[in-house]
């Protein structure tokens, strides 16, 4: 009775643990999201590089008119192997605002390695203007920011159709069943051949948006490599740690009885 | 020279012990201090509380030198912590997983202390000083909480500084007060970074009020029954060091798994969206170790009486050294006892659930039972129990029930920790 109970209260300890306080594969309320197999998931899982850097490709080419990517810099595009050359090539191919100098005046000058991906918009409310009155969020934690993480972009870049019979879809709206409201501000923009793939890689409206959702996930965190690389070490280390202090234990625990 | 003389071999050691008596102390508390010989590994979590933290404040001093509490600049400031600083995505997300494993551990303390009855007559002070430990970290993680700036963090600090305004009269002046102004602004995150500094220090210096405490009475066991003599102890070192050492670190195994893989597994996505007052979360949710009160908050219909009720069920803890009538410790002598613990588990666990789920339909009718069964186990069972049960008979000794052995009572006892069997 009392093992049974017990053992009830465990399981339902590491449901709640597993399950219960964070849903992490729907986008809101009963819609499930496709899961897609990430290079990156799991502890011993990493960036898939080439892919992260279509994945800046399709960012640079058709996500960067209207978001922002705020908290990045073109130096972060190393991690995703692109070179020191390389990034100075892409960071001097913006314009990025600088000043005062001398004279008390604002400038333009090419974009270098530290500097902050630019802008789309000057403010919010431009981006509003532009955009029929809706915000094209910061993408920069956009994979942390939303449950399902870059299942949630997928889906979402390749959820739009025709709405079922019973939705209205409001003038400058369009639905899509992954968005929390049902309608969205941002029409599709990815589709079959939306862009030219230099490594050859068919450019399918899905691959389209498995590679930026891979981009915006390195983005989000580009630590995060590192961080399950030394994680193992860590683990590895505590393992080996425990096994000692349990036979230390033992050893001296032995002349107690 | 000195009214106690030091007795330290090494002359700089014994030169600064007789003037400033640290080492005498620490030999007493930490190395000849007697432990009962048969604690199990329940007992190592409030050592696990304490080494959690000693990270906690560790981190948090150096998050704090990069931190700005500032609303416009606190969101992107976290975030150049986990980009530009030097292994600060390390830093930040241990400050942040440590906080749940402190919870976690402090909560399996908590529920030994129940179970084996170590709030009981001579531990009173320890287990109270133990609730006040515990009402500093709910204060102290809240508002460490509120500190990224993003959205779970604004509506969280909205809802629980409103909790305030329920109370007649003085609710609206004293929400005004906590917030320094007429809502949740850039005076609040201040504050909140200004005491969620000072908190743990408070907290630290409770937790030698409760050490000390416990040096005086000595620790409980799973038996209930008080040390008798050499036979029934070992000193602290080096037997309880070495076996703390093991449980920290399977501990940080399971710390590390988190740390490592799955930093953001018990936070919500919504704090990576920046505060904004003008959009409310489809559904705010405190963190994991905070479900139970939420859910009793939201069981009640009336914003005061579950406001009361809320802290009535923490301050409840409080007295529960007096609402507990039995004169035996252990519930491994009190079958009856123990399946009313049991429940009384599984009704926090259930609790939880209902803190998480939106507070509709069956959920509130199970946070309802829930927080009845709460309030029935502390007021009605454990006096009822106490004068009713008649508990198992009881070995004379520690000594006596770990070298005899056999019989269910040992067997019980011994499960958690077979190779101490004679």
């Amino acid at each position: 009775m009392m093992r049974t109970m017990k053992s009830i209260i465990f399981a339902a300890a590491a449901v709640a643990v597993s399950f219960g306080f964070t849903g992490a594969t729907k986008a809101h309320e009963g819609i499930e999201l496709p899961e897609q197999a990430w290079a990156q998931s799991g502890p011993m899982g990493r960036i898939d590089k080439a892919q992260a850097q279509r994945g800046f490709q399709v960012y640079k080419e058709i996500c960067s008119n209207c978001h922002s990517l705020n908290l990045a810099s073109y130096r972060n595009l190393k991690g995703i192997g692109f070179t020191e050359d390389q990034v100075k090539v892409i960071a001097a191919g913006v314009q990025v605002q600088d000043g005062p100098n001398d004279q008390g005046e604002m400038f333009m000058r090419p974009g270098i390695q530290s500097d902050r991906f630019v802008k789309p918009f000057a403010n919010d409310k431009a981006a509003r203007v532009a955009n029929n009155g809706a915000l094209p969020p910061d993408l920069s934690v956009m994979v942390k920011a939303r449950h399902g993480g870059e299942d949630y972009i997928t889906a979402l870049l390749t959820g739009y159709a025709e709405a079922p019979a019973g939705v209205s879809v409001p003038d400058g709206k369009y639905y899509n069943k992954y968005f929390a409201s049902g309608t969205i501000g941002m029409p599709q923009m990815l589709f079959d051949d939306s862009i030219t793939y230099a490594d050859g890689t068919k450019a399918t409206a899905l691959q389209e948006s498995k590679d930026v959702a891979v981009f915006l996930s390195y983005i989000a965190e580009p630590t995060q490599d590192e961080r399950k690389a030394l994680g193992i070490k860590v683990i590895l280390f505590l393992i080996v740690f425990s096994g000692l202090m349990y036979a230390c234990k033992r050893q001296l625990w032995a002349d107690v009885h | 020279m000195a009214l106690y003389p030091s007795k330290f071999k090494n002359p700089l050691i014994n030169w600064i012990d007789a003037r400033l008596p640290i080492f005498t102390l620490m030999h007493h508390e930490y190395i000849e201090f007697q432990m009962p010989r048969n604690v199990n590994y329940l007992w190592a979590f409030g050592a696990i509380g304490m080494l959690l933290l000693m990270t906690m404040i560790a981190t948090g001093i150096m998050l704090a030198m990069q931190y700005t509490p500032n609303t416009l600049l606190a969101f992107d400031s976290v975030e150049h912590i986990m980009r530009d600083v030097n292994y600060g995505w390390l830093l930040r997300y241990m400050h942040a997983n440590a906080g749940a494993f402190f919870f976690l551990a402090i909560y399996v303390h908590i529920f030994r202390g129940l179970y084996y009855g170590s709030y009981q007559k001579p531990r009173e002070l320890i287990w109270i000083l133990g609730v006040l430990i515990y009402l500093l970290m709910m204060a102290t993680g809240f508002l460490g909480y509120v500190l990224p700036w993003g959205q779970m963090s604004f509506w969280a600090a909205t809802v629980i500084t409103n909790l305030f305004s329920a109370f007649p009269v003085v609710g609206d002046p004293i929400v005004t007060w906590l917030w320094g102004g007429f809502s949740v602004d850039n005076p609040t995150l201040n504050r909140f970074f200004a005491l969620h500094y000072l908190m743990p220090f408070v907290l630290l210096g409770v937790v030698l009020l409760h050490l000390s405490a416990l040096h005086i009475t000595g620790s409980n066991n799973p038996l209930g029954i008080e040390i008798k003599g050499p036979q029934d102890s070992v000193p602290f070192h080096p037997y309880v060091t070495i076996k703390d050492l093991f449980a920290f670190s399977v501990y940080l195994i399971l710390f590390s798994v988190f740390l490592f893989f799955m930093p953001n597994y018990m936070g919500h996505p919504d704090n990576y969206i920046p505060a904004n007052a003008l959009v409310t979360p489809s559904h705010i949710v405190p963190e994991w170790y905070f479900l139970p009160w939420y859910a009793i908050l939201r069981a009640i219909p009336d914003k005061l009486g579950g406001t009361v009720m809320m802290f009535a069920a923490v301050l409840v803890l409080v007295v529960l050294p007096w609402l507990d009538t039995s004169k035996v410790k252990s519930l491994v002598f009190k079958p009856v006892s123990r399946l009313f613990f049991w429940v009384f588990a599984a009704d926090c666990i259930l609790l939880g659930f209902c803190g998480a789920n939106p507070p509709d339909g069956i959920w509130v009718v199970a946070a309802r039972l829930g927080t009845i069964y709460y309030f029935a186990y502390f007021l009605v069972a454990l006096p009822l129990l106490g004068k009713f049960e008649r508990p198992r008979p009881r070995p004379a000794s520690i000594a006596e029930a770990i070298l005899k052995g056999g019989g269910s009572v040992h067997a019980h006892a011994a499960t958690a920790q077979p190779m101490e069997k004679a």
